[in-house]
């Protein structure tokens, strides 16, 4: 009898070498796949959905690549994973990250060819991890104490995010928008409160940082275009019919003029409830539902502003910057707190009408509008702005610093080497293999530029072995040059994310000796 | 392969194709039984010990799962095969039962069945093997009681409760960090405890896990942590001393469960029924005020105008509390459940020393930490790691680590670990079998080889010569009559297990023998299979 089979049919199973082959395989495609996505002169993607009408995007952010591509390999689903965590967690990184996991296997590969089991390769690769974020902590510069010096770490961080991006011709510019931002929150990661607004037309450098508040909405009719010293009730509540809450309530009536009875009332209601809201003594109201036009029309001869359906995170955001809360009830105008601004305009962005605030109370949100040719531009910009400001966020949180362009990885793959020469035992080739992996990022970062890697990890590597070196890859001038000098800087928590969430995925993925994929579930096609 | 004719007297095989199969009987469907069981222990045996390896499990939706917890994989691998099945239940037994050792009681059955199969081609009858498996499983039973060994903790002494946990750990994905978690497992089993009753009751420890951070990062919270965020922006973010009003009816009108028709048919019936409405929100909002709460947990949704008042009157409140959080809450803060605003009493509410909203990372994930509670006998144990998988890995280690504290509270005898109690049970098992007379004989000794099995795996999971190290092993035990000699797997450079610290608890081991050989002895009884044809 052969080998009894115990899945169901679809199934598969797949063991020893074949597996830890296929996950290799599968990890290996990835890395490469966003690899070229590295490094200030990294090539971007062109993303199709296959989705209705075939959308298209053009990113180098390796989150997002990777999030849209489908995947069957569950090695590599693991990538993808780490990839979102760093994209959730701080928020760059996301392709480093993936590229060293990759680099990582990449090497695990070859020592097990080498015949050396995988536990020891793990064992290994801990060790190594654990020295080379010592080796980081040592090295890093923390500047909390100096505002003025941690501001200029702060630019340089936004920089160096932002020249691998789309923004890198104008990173000056979007550098000093995004620390702006980031500084206005005043410590507190909570980055809905910058709003990005994307409007196509201008240039990139038309892009703006205002220090008011921008809703995308439009005036009502006939009502004012623009108050002075407006005070602004932020609501949420139904300005449509109000419906009775009541279970089971419902209106009945015999004769047409009963029905104008009811409707009467339902309008009287109405009326009063707009009574009540223009009692607050504002000029300025916005709501997140939808407004009739019958309260418009009686917001509008009480010379009110009135404003519809802006979206949560726009009336949370409001509420914020004015200082007004989110009312529901109106009974009580005195307790209620009214925000204030100095000035209500409708003003012009390219084609658009936006209503702007400005002059508000508290100054923790800010609204950036991006401006650019296109769809796709604006989209990769704000992409790009959004990992600068997460990871500047995160900065100023955890104020420790390290300089860029490769410095991190060659200073860890310097004391992990020598960490490999003090260790007796097979585990010392994994570890050797742990600084190949870290060497690897420079190298990458070169072939990207075009550069001749060799040479210049070499010069690179020889430049490390004196303390204290600064030297990493300047990649505008193709040679080896002092990252403090040329204000190249990374932030520490993003380098050691990367790290350990690329160790810990690696280590995960070596452990496994056998996969077991399950019949896909059936769907109905509903072609 | 059996051979036959169909009516012109063509020959046609049956049984060829595994699909097409329909009936098996006799020894035949014997040792298609066997080897089925036998693959199903072939899978894990890998996982077993502290260099196991890990499986990917991918489930029909595309979801991975990386584990080498025995019962998670076997759960999740879709199988079809009626004897694979049992193995899986055995699985799942031993960890509803115990919680650990789910993977040593599936190898321990191939083991069995293995050695069953040999006996069989011998000719000797399945029942009489099964009735000396059942002898063997009572000696090698005893055998465990007699080498086991009890000792001592308190709540000040946790340090051999660590240690045992640490020995589960150790095969996990997170052993890197195990005595860091071993202690929080430890920590969390004890602050639980009823020592008096020696009973834990395990659902007062909630996992919860958040991606991000990392491992080390893993924190045990005296209190509860919800996923849920205040109802209204901006109520409070952090409230000391709350007094909490626990509710599970929603902040809306009620909604009377007979059937009944409001008709609105005059204006003034219209307005009265609206000031109603505008009372009952009102009064629900006073009566939460009245009883003095300062924070309000609600399972249901509120309407935006409740939402508002209770801001308004500066009550905060969370929405869409889950019933077994609520319980949980119920439970740390000394609160009751009300059902009825009309119940609300100041006696209900809950207390909790710090009650703060903390995010993580660039998202905007949010949760509630309800902490410094009125009896703190709730804890949670909050996770951080690098990735999902990892979370949930964690979950599961974490888990099998909790279910040992808690089963060395009801019962604190220890055996050693390492393979350490198979070999001396074993060698019991083993001396035992000749004052068997009879077949039965056979079955014992056949029952001591396949104990061997376990340590057989260890080794050669720890990239050791298996049979090399077992025998030699097995002599310094029988030699110095010293039972806590085990397998070395991690290189230390001592066969002592007592000297290594690797602890298992007895109740486990003793399951894993008697479960394996229970479900051993109905697959043997087996003879014969019928499983509907194909369409």
């Amino acid at each position: 009898m052969a080998i009894e089979k115990i899945f169901k049919d679809d199934a598969s199973e797949e063991k020893g070498e074949r597996a830890r082959m296929a996950s290799f395989v599968g990890a290996i495609a990835i890395t490469d796949l966003v690899k070229t996505t590295l490094g200030p002169k990294g090539m971007d993607k062109i993303l199709q959905s296959t989705g209705r009408g075939h959308g298209v995007t053009v990113t180098n952010d390796g989150a997002t690549i990777l999030k849209s591509l489908h995947i069957d390999n569950p090695a590599a689903k693991v990538l993808i994973d780490i990839s979102k965590v760093q994209d959730d967690e701080v928020g760059d990184g996301t392709t480093s990250v993936v590229v060293l996991a990759g680099e990582l296997l990449r090497e695990a590969e070859k020592l097990v060819a080498a015949k050396i089991h995988p536990m020891t390769i793990i064992s290994g690769y801990r060790m190594a991890a654990e020295c080379a974020r010592n080796a980081l902590l040592q090295r890093v510069v923390d500047n909390k104490e100096n505002a003025e010096k941690f501001k200029s770490d702060l630019m340089k961080i936004a920089r160096t995010t932002l020249s691998s991006k789309i923004l890198s011709q104008d990173k000056e510019h979007f550098a000093q928008l995004a620390v702006d931002a980031v500084m206005r929150l005043k410590g507190s990661t909570n980055l809905e409160a910058i709003q990005i607004i994307k409007k196509p037309g201008g240039s990139l450098m038309d892009s703006f940082l205002d220090e008011g508040f921008i809703l995308d909405k439009k005036i009502g009719l006939g009502q004012p275009k623009r108050i002075e010293n407006a005070k602004i009730l932020v609501a949420n509540t139904a300005m449509d019919t109000d419906k009775v809450k009541i279970y089971g309530a419902r209106v009945r009536v015999d004769s047409m003029s009963k029905v104008a009875e009811i409707e009467g009332a339902e309008k009287e209601k109405m009326r009063e409830k707009v009574q009540k809201i223009i009692a607050h003594g504002i000029n300025c109201f916005v709501n997140r539902q939808l407004i009739y036009n019958f309260p418009e029309e009686l917001f509008a001869d009480a010379g009110v502003l009135a404003i519809e359906h802006a979206d949560f995170d726009g009336i949370e955001r409001l509420a914020l910057v004015t200082g007004g809360e989110i009312a529901s009830t109106f009974d009580n105008p005195e307790s209620v707190k009214i925000g204030h601004c100095k000035l209500i305009e409708e003003i012009m962005i390219g084609e658009d009408k936006l209503i702007h605030f400005s002059g508000v109370e508290m100054g923790q949100a800010c609204t950036i509008v991006l401006r650019g040719a296109s769809h796709h531009v604006l989209d990769e910009a704000e992409r790009s702005l959004h990992d600068a400001l997460c990871v500047l966020s995160q900065t100023v949180n955890d104020t420790r610093v390290l300089l860029g362009g490769g410095w991190p990885e060659m200073v860890m793959a310097k004391e992990v080497d020598e960490l490999a020469r003090k260790t007796p035992g097979k585990k010392s080739h994994a570890i050797e293999a742990f600084s190949r992996a870290l060497v690897a990022i420079p190298t990458i970062i070169a072939d990207n530029a075009g550069l001749d890697s060799a040479d210049l990890v070499a010069q690179l590597r020889a430049a490390h072995h004196k303390e204290g070196c600064n030297a990493g890859i300047d990649v505008i001038s193709g040679s080896v040059g002092d990252m403090a000098e040329l204000g190249i800087s990374e932030s520490f928590k993003v380098k050691q994310a990367v790290l350990l969430s690329a160790t810990e995925a690696a280590e995960m993925i070596l452990r496994v000796d056998e996969i077991i994929t399950c019949a896909p579930r059936q769907r109905e096609d509903r072609m | 392969m059996a051979l036959a004719f169909d009516e012109y007297g063509r020959p046609f095989i049956i049984l060829k194709e595994q699909d097409q199969k329909t009936r098996l009987r006799g020894i035949e469907a014997q040792k298609a039984n066997i080897s089925a069981g036998k693959a199903v222990a072939r899978i894990l045996r890998t996982s077993l010990g502290p260099k196991g390896m890990d499986k990917i499990l991918q489930s029909p939706d595309g979801d991975v799962t990386i584990t080498n917890d025995g019962a998670t994989i076997l759960e999740q691998m879709d199988v079809d095969n009626q004897i694979a099945k049992l193995m899986v239940e055995l699985s799942r037994s031993q960890d509803y039962e115990i919680g650990d050792g789910t993977t040593g009681v599936v190898v321990m059955a191939g083991a069995l069945l293995e050695q069953a199969e040999r006996l069989l081609e011998r000719g000797i009858h399945p029942i009489r093997v099964a009735e000396g498996y059942e002898m063997a499983s009572r000696i090698a039973v005893e055998h465990l009681e007699h080498i086991s060994q009890k000792f001592d903790f308190g709540t000040t002494n946790i340090e051999p409760l660590v240690q045992t946990c640490m020995t589960t750990l150790s095969s996990k994905i997170v052993n890197r960090c195990k005595r860091h978690l071993a202690e929080i497992s430890v920590k969390a089993v004890l602050s639980v405890a009823d020592l008096e009753r020696k009973d834990v009751n395990l659902d007062m420890i909630k996992v919860e896990g958040k991606v991000g951070g990392k491992l080390e990062d893993t924190e045990l919270i005296y209190g509860i942590t919800v996923d849920k965020d205040m109802s209204h922006p901006q109520m409070p973010k952090q409230i000391e001393d709350a007094k909490i009003a626990i509710l599970t009816c929603p902040f809306e009108p009620p909604k009377p469960k007979t059937k009944h028709k409001v008709d609105i048919d005059t204006v003034e019936k219209f307005q009265t029924l609206r000031l109603q409405e505008q009372k009952y929100f009102d009064d629900m909002v006073q009566k939460c005020k009245d009883v003095g709460a300062t924070l309000v947990i609600c399972q249901w949704g509120f309407d935006d105008e409740a939402n508002h008042l209770l801001m308004h009157r500066n009550l905060p409140a969370v929405r869409w509390v889950g019933g077994v959080e609520l319980e949980l809450i119920a439970i740390a803060t000394g609160g009751r459940i009300v059902p009825r605003f009309q119940e609300l009493t100041p006696e209900k509410l809950g207390k909790a020393g710090l009650v703060r909203e903390k995010s993580f990372g660039t998202t905007k994930d949010k949760m509630l930490y309800i902490e410094h509670c009125a009896n703190s006998r709730a804890v949670t144990i909050f996770i951080r790691g690098g990735n999902k998988m990892m979370i949930e890995e964690t979950k599961r280690s974490i888990h099998d680590a909790l279910c040992v504290a808690r089963n060395l509270i009801r019962n604190n005898s220890i055996v050693y670990g390492g393979g350490s109690a198979e070999i001396s049970c074993s060698i019991a098992v083993e001396a035992g079998a000749d004052k068997y007379p009879g077949v039965e004989q056979y079955a014992i000794r056949a029952f001591a080889d396949a104990l061997d099995s376990v340590p057989m795996a260890l080794a050669e999971n720890s990239g050791l010569q298996p049979i090399e190290t077992l025998s030699a092993v097995k002599s310094q035990q029988i030699k110095e009559n010293y039972p806590h000699y085990g397998i070395d797997c991690n290189d230390v450079g001592t066969n002592d297990m007592r000297q290594q610290d690797v602890f298992e608890t007895l109740i486990g081991k003793q399951q894993q023998i008697l479960l394996a050989t229970q479900v051993v002895k109905m697959i043997l009884k087996i003879d014969d299979v019928i499983s509907p044809s194909d369409y």
